[in-house]
């Protein structure tokens, strides 16, 4: 199957994402060509040919104009499938060229399967196995579900091109994320609340159990969204990435964006009342209770250890 | 000034899903339904404009008769009016006939400024929004986290990974997809309720806008195989947590 990759650049950086397209590609033994709006002094390790966009005159985010580079780059190579990262620029960019190539698009791709693209739905408690039904299908990959078991290597061939750089939607400017405070990084025992808390109040047992841990609390987003808890404790694709040794999820569902942020914590511990919740693919153990009733009696009995 | 906002009818996420006879979704009996949480977002950021610029909004929403009942909501919300696409095949759909639906209906309203949510709780394709603008060459902004219309310019922030936000313009007319923590949607109020009631909720049928053949056919719906290994833990809370401080001890080493 040809296909053609599109690798990312953002705050003047390369984005190391671009491994997870190849390593996708390498399960289908494909052809692949890869197109990227970015600087020439940073390209992707990469072994085939590369369309280069110059980020200076397109952007890092101008829609209009990458989607007409794209066009081009696309009636050039005639891939099969276009791949992008499921990520803020994937997103964003994959239904504008599906809609204008009439693609199928497939989203947030997990797995393969036969040669069939897997997707989550229902806040990952089911799966879709689907089918584009034309020649073209674009499809965006989950972050982190497909990984090169060796380093990227490869220099690519470089094949230049331009558009109409034209865009209705203008980048301004970027803002930093919020720091400040604790750094849940670099903490041992992180024990985070979910929206299963049910109240600010309840916030205090999440808390009162990370310090019998000797750790800290965290958050999944709906809690912080809430304002229960503050931006920098938040666990997930748009908060902070983690990876203690022991991870314990008060009421926390486990939608893939606070999955993300945690599955590579050493020992994880999921407390929920729903034994179905998708927390459960990633914990070490699974306590279905109410952490309402659990959370202050597990805590005194680490307080008298 | 006209305002569109899109809303979709999913399950509570909590729910016990079960798969359909046709093994292609789930089966759509015994659920509790509410208003997607993404929309929420879009309706209550629809209603602030309106409330600031005595715009007119309409909320459209594509599915069977019971999704009145989530469109009374976002009509008790402070929605104008209410244009329910009848379908009952909806939840069988790609996110490009959806969109070839609502683009259908939007067509020659002369819509300034649409709002839909990033992405459905069920489907999750993240598409809809997206591809409904393609359809109207609207410019349109994905993922945003706020939001400030100044004569005829939007101004948003969109959420980037690891906490960076963009700050991204565009002119109107012009379409938006919002993310969660936008805003903070309101509860309707009773008398809000109350008059919602009486406001006007059209029916088009879907057939009479848009036949747009499935790019996208679902071959199966299955549930994830359980990764195994996993413990899990039942009963007495005291048992419970004594159980689990064994199993801490045993096999990490932060009680140490």
């Amino acid at each position: 199957m040809k296909m053609l990759l599109v690798a990312e650049y953002r705050q003047k950086k390369l984005l190391e994402n671009f491994t997870e397209l190849v390593a996708f590609a390498g399960q289908y033994g494909s052809e692949c060509a890869m197109f990227l709006v970015g600087d020439g002094a940073e390209l992707p390790k990469f072994a085939g040919r590369l369309y280069l966009a110059d980020v200076a005159t397109f952007g890092e985010y101008n829609p209009d104009a990458h989607k007409r580079l794209l066009l081009d780059v696309v009636a050039k190579e005639q891939p099969e499938m276009i791949v992008f990262s499921h990520s803020s620029y994937g997103w964003d960019l994959a239904p504008r060229l599906a809609a204008s190539l009439k693609a199928a698009q497939v989203s947030e791709v997990v797995a393969v399967d036969d040669g069939r693209l897997v997707v989550p739905a229902c806040n990952a408690k089911l799966r879709r196995t689907v089918a584009g039904t034309g020649a073209l299908t674009i499809a965006t990959l989950q972050a982190g579900a497909f990984s090169l078991t060796d380093a990227a290597a490869g220099s690519p061939e470089v094949v230049s091109v331009k558009a109409d750089g034209q865009g209705r939607v203008v980048l301004r400017g970027y803002e930093a994320a919020e720091h400040g405070g604790v750094d849940l990084t670099k903490s041992e025992v992180i024990v985070s609340a979910g929206r299963g808390v049910g109240k600010p109040e309840n916030i205090s047992l999440v808390a009162g159990l990370a310090k019998a841990l000797g750790g800290e609390y965290g958050a999944s987003r709906p809690v912080v969204d809430a304002q229960w808890v503050e931006h920098n404790r938040q666990v997930g694709t748009t908060g902070l990435t983690v990876s203690p040794k022991l991870y314990v999820a008060c009421g926390i569902s486990g939608a893939v964006q606070h999955l993300a942020g945690m599955k590579k914590s050493e020992f994880v511990v999921a407390i929920n009342t729903d034994r179905d919740a998708p927390i459960g693919d990633v914990a070490d153990v699974f306590a279905v209770a109410d952490l309402k009733q659990l959370l202050p009696v597990l805590t005194e009995k680490l307080q008298a250890l | 000034m006209k305002l569109l906002v899109c809303i979709k009818q999913v399950p509570d996420m909590e729910s016990k899903f079960k798969i359909d006879a046709d093994g292609v979704w789930y089966d759509r009996g015994d659920l509790a339904w509410r208003m997607n949480e993404y929309d929420e977002y879009a309706v209550e950021q629809a209603v602030q404009v309106k409330e600031a610029t005595g715009a007119d909004l309409t909320v459209l929403c594509i599915g069977p008769e019971q999704v009145k009942e989530t469109m009374k909501k976002a009509l008790a919300m402070g929605c104008d009016r209410g244009a329910h696409i009848a379908d009952d095949k909806s939840h069988l759909r790609d996110p490009f006939q959806i969109a070839s639906l609502i683009a259908a209906f939007a067509q020659d309203k002369d819509f300034d400024l649409i709002f839909t949510g990033m992405q459905s709780q069920d489907r999750g394709s993240g598409q809809v929004g997206v591809m409904t603008a393609e359809l109207l060459g609207l410019p349109a902004v994905t993922t945003i986290v706020g939001f400030a219309l100044e004569g005829n310019t939007i101004t948003v922030k969109r959420e980037l990974e690891g906490g960076v936000k963009a700050t991204v313009e565009a002119t109107l007319p012009a379409l938006v997809t919002c993310q969660l923590g936008l805003n903070t949607p309101r509860y309707p109020t009773l008398p809000n309720i109350m008059k919602a009631k009486k406001k006007e909720l059209l029916t088009v049928a879907a057939a009479d806008l848009s036949t747009a053949d499935s790019l996208l056919k679902t071959v199966k719906l299955t549930f994830p195989e359980k990764k195994g290994g996993g413990v899990f833990l039942e009963g007495d809370v005291g048992e419970v947590a004594d159980r689990l401080i064994r199993i801490l001890k045993e096999k990490t080493s932060v009680l140490a």
